[in-house]
């Protein structure tokens, strides 16, 4: 039976690491995600759980940490936060290259400098070449529900990467909203035991953790990566409809709001993407074929996928809260417009970078995006394909 | 009930105001609505002024964007009225609640004109005479939830009764005075 409560993303997500019951949890922490190895601890204090909890010296550490661990056969989990999670860069490749399914609770964060605590996705953008699977939540309720479905995802013998469950800093993380909440047997049952089919601790197996390895073989491992990462869309699939068995809220690849008839599609990720279909309905109610296209599983990217959904529209939008300095794209539009390039596609696509370090996205200042896209539409020219929102200057 | 209310608070940091909204999300999620209570969050620091925010509903809430066209606003410190434009965006047909001994007529000068309703309540008498201490949360809390009639008086006090006995589980001895704080501020916010 699910129980109704209400929550921060942050109480959310804690729950779920309270549910699941890892093995071990090395972390350091850092707002906004520092409420998460704090409210761990005291799960650990209290008993609610018997995960070993290493109160490590750095974000660096607490990763080394989750792959020992997680190399050793232990369900291991962390959570970070913009530079914290930058600190821990170098041993991210690490995780993902060992193939060790550590679950990662990313609190989206802008990176220093100038020096801002509120939220954008820099620090997940930045590591999208990482090897980690990444999923995006909309809410809390997402989040929990990431988190849950994470271990499953990630531990599955096809797939066998970590995964990066995010939200975003403070919008979500710190905001208090409604929640249903599955039981804790349920959740264990969901997550069961964790089996590796290699642990260095489990006599008997013997196996290289962390090797050099030479031109004549680091490509391949890479390559091997990748296919892993390629099995992962169906096991994303797969454990999104078991999910849906036990919750009733249902997971894809990436949602479509009212994406049926849509001539304007916004492609968004995150909490903003709530906003969004606020603006979206607003729109509808004045004639406007308006749909919103919301990303939750960013890596690996669905573009094949999303570029069939948006093959019909007149003119997309897609919105980057970072920015990565090509003067050209963000990390979302530059992956959908190459899966509507592979594809054929011939879409007008506009990229935004928005909300960066916490500006605050409006159902007005998406609504204008819309605008945009009309205007484009009417004029038959896309102007400056690269834009920004609600930037002064 | 409206389908929405969009309530925002402006306080200093260290008064309570992020709290008082994290409580009215509370009570209001304890008889059954939607609810978001989130706070501005920046550079915190005691006595500055700081903003947070509710959403209550009958629908579920996926707005994520901060309060510019309130139904209501409620200040927990008067002298904010010097330096922020509390009244910004607040809608003519909801209301102010200012934590003031003052009358509503006596400060709608400080309030850049807006021409709506303004309550006033002296959320530091109540806080002295129930609890010996200046807490203007709970008086504050009473007061906008009588204002906004989001909830029914007595469904607000078994609310925060249960809320309270929860919270000072290991001092009971204070809750009887937050109580008579609650109704005070019923009877006194005009």
């Amino acid at each position: 039976m699910a129980k109704k409560d209400r929550l921060s993303g942050n109480e959310a997500v804690a729950v779920a690491m309270r549910q699941v019951n890892p093995d071990v949890m090395p972390a350091f922490p850092i707002t906004p995600s520092t409420e998460l190895p704090q409210y761990f601890s005291s799960y650990v204090a209290n008993g609610q759980v018997d995960t070993e909890f290493i109160p490590v010296e750095s974000e660096h550490s607490a990763m080394g940490a989750c792959i020992g661990s997680e190399a050793a056969g232990a369900r291991t989990i962390t959570a970070t936060s913009s530079a914290g999670f930058a600190f821990m860069w170098e041993l991210l490749y690490v995780a993902a290259s060992n193939r060790l399914p550590i679950v990662l609770a990313l609190v989206n964060r802008a990176l220093s400098g100038p020096i801002n605590i509120n939220c954008d996705h820099s620090d997940g953008m930045g590591a999208r070449d990482s090897g980690w699977i990444q999923l995006y939540a909309e809410d809390n309720q997402e989040a929990y529900d990431n988190y849950i479905q994470a271990f499953r995802i990630g531990e599955h013998e096809d797939v066998q990467l970590p995964v990066m469950v995010c939200q975003d800093g403070f919008i979500t993380s710190h905001g208090v909203q409604n929640i249903e909440l599955l039981e804790d047997k349920e959740v264990k049952k969901f997550v069961g035991q964790y089996k590796p089919e290699r642990a260095l601790l489990n006599p008997g197996t013997s196996f290289a953790v962390g090797p050099y390895s030479v031109s004549d073989h680091y490509f391949e491992a890479k390559r091997a990566q990748a296919e892993a990462l390629k099995h992962s869309k169906k096991v994303i699939k797969d454990v999104a409809v078991e999910y849906k068995k036990l919750s009733g809220r249902g997971f894809t690849w990436f949602e479509e709001y009212k994406m049926k008839d849509a001539e304007y599609c916004m492609i968004i990720m995150g909490s903003a993407a709530g906003t969004g279909k606020d603006a979206v309905d607003a729109l509808r109610e004045k004639g406007v074929k308006a749909g919103l296209i919301k990303i939750r599983m960013f890596r690996p990217f669905p573009g094949k996928e999303i570029a069939n959904a948006v093959s019909k529209c007149k003119v997309i939008a897609c919105m980057d809260r970072t920015e990565s300095y090509n003067l050209q794209s963000g990390p979302i539009g530059a992956d959908v417009k190459t899966a509507l390039y592979n594809e054929g596609a011939k879409v007008k696509v506009l990229n935004y970078v928005y909300g960066l370090g916490g500006r605050d996205v409006t159902v007005k200042s998406l609504s204008s995006v819309f605008k945009d896209m009309e205007k484009v539409q009417k004029n038959n020219k896309l102007g400056n394909p690269y834009r920004y929102l609600s930037v002064r200057g | 009930m409206k389908q929405l209310t969009e309530i925002r608070w402006h306080g200093r940091g260290g008064q309570g105001a992020k709290t008082a909204s994290l409580l009215l999300a509370d009570v209001a999620f304890n008889t059954g609505m939607q609810v978001q209570g989130f706070p501005e969050y920046g550079p915190e620091r005691m006595g500055a002024p700081i903003t947070a925010y509710n959403r209550i509903g009958t629908g579920k809430i996926r707005v994520h964007s901060n309060i510019y066209q309130p139904d209501y606003v409620v200040v927990v410190d008067e002298t904010l009225l010097d330096t922020v434009d509390v009244a910004s965006g607040l809608s003519k047909k909801g209301a102010i609640v200012i934590n003031s001994p003052k009358s509503g007529e006596e400060l709608r000068p400080k309030l850049h004109g807006y021409t709506g309703k303004v309550y006033t309540i002296d959320a530091r008498k109540i806080s002295m005479e129930t609890l010996g201490r200046y807490f203007p949360n709970s008086p504050m809390l009473a007061a906008i939830v009588k204002v906004s009639g989001i909830m029914e008086q007595d469904e607000f006090m078994d609310e925060m009764k249960a809320s309270y006995k929860h919270k000072f589980a290991h001092k009971p001895q204070v809750i009887s005075g937050n109580m008579k704080a609650l109704e005070m501020a019923f009877q006194e916010v005009k």
